[in-house]
């Protein structure tokens, strides 16, 4: 399963965050490891770059990570996790452009095949083509 | 070296203190136009920065900064976290790379200032902390090397804040509010404008 990219899911909302991680065991089953997080430093909504950085790592593969987003604050702590994360890293972490739970699904679904990160990037980002 | 240190004290804990009094103001400012969190997030990230003051002075100014940087970007939340945070983070970078207090002054700040522009991908006009940011930053370049310099750039800091009342928000949550925006200034440029209060502070300090 390590050998799959992993799936970070960031939302502003701890329920949407989880729901949307459920979805994902439910429809893809335990071939790709997924991490969520959501809810701000002391709680309630927002998003928190200490609880994206733990997510991160602990999904973290050679092969990648793709965090899925919702909105633009989630983005934005998102980028900054990244670039906190060792320099040799950085490069296999992407931020997905797609809706958070359709995309997190596609993405998963590809993760689990062996996709690579690329290709998982791409699945969930045809979903923001149209 | 010794005068360098006393002014990073100073900034950690006038920022602190300027936050904490400014804090319910903020909050209220936010709950106009966001969702009310602006001051209590920004206590909390200064107050984090000021438990750890006696440390991060110690430190060569570079890694100060971008140690501020590191704690509100871990502290503060929402979106100002990492906008505060890159802007130190930014800033300690260039000394990290060689620039020199005071006479690279302006370099540091605009370093520190594009940084919040990349990550928020906004700019001046559009209701942010940009709107003081870059007028001081202005006055930095202008006046570099006059007297009266601190002076100005806190004057500066002040007015521009102001001058965010009018303006129609075009990022953050406050977009979301299109015109009902317009009327209240930008917590964002509010906090900024206590920030650079409190550098200004810090930099009049005399042996």
């Amino acid at each position: 399963m390590t050998g799959n990219v992993g799936i970070v899911i960031v939302s502003h909302s701890f329920d949407v965050a989880k729901g949307t991680a459920d979805m994902v065991r439910q429809m893809v089953g335990e071939d790709v490891r997924v991490a969520f997080c959501g809810g701000g430093a002391e709680g309630g909504l927002g998003t928190d770059v200490s609880r994206i950085l733990q997510a991160i790592n602990a999904v973290w593969t050679p092969k990648g990570v793709a965090i899925m987003v919702d909105l633009g604050g989630a983005e934005t702590n998102s980028e900054m996790a990244v670039e906190l994360m060792p320099a040799d890293r950085r490069g296999a972490i992407v931020i997905c452009n797609a809706p958070i739970v359709e995309g997190a699904v596609m993405a998963a679904a590809e993760a689990a095949g062996g996709g690579s990160l690329e290709r998982v990037r791409a699945a969930c980002e045809e979903l923001s083509a149209v | 070296m010794e005068l360098e240190r006393a002014m990073l004290s100073a900034m950690i804990h006038r920022s602190a203190e300027k936050i904490e009094t400014e804090s319910e103001a903020l909050c209220a400012l936010d709950l106009a136009i966001g969702d009310g969190d602006h001051g209590a997030n920004m206590k909390r990230g200064w107050d984090a920065v000021r438990a750890k003051a006696t440390e991060i002075a110690a430190l060569p100014t570079g890694e100060a900064l971008s140690a501020i940087g590191r704690t509100l970007v871990m502290t503060v939340g929402g979106a100002s976290g990492p906008l505060y945070g890159s802007f130190f983070l930014a800033a300690g970078a260039t000394l990290e790379r060689g620039c020199r207090l005071p006479e690279d002054l302006v370099e540091v700040v605009a370093a520190g200032v594009d940084a919040v522009g990349a990550r928020g991908r906004s700019k001046a006009g559009e209701k942010t902390m940009l709107d003081v940011l870059v007028p001081v930053l202005g006055v930095l370049r202008a006046e570099a090397g006059r007297p009266g310099l601190i002076g100005a750039a806190r004057d500066a800091a002040r007015r521009s804040a102001e001058l965010t009342a009018p303006m129609l928000a075009r990022k953050g949550r406050a977009a979301y509010l299109g015109s009902r925006s317009v009327g209240h200034v930008d917590p964002g440029a509010k906090s900024s404008c206590l920030i650079v209060e409190a550098i200004c502070d810090s930099l009049e300090i005399r042996p």
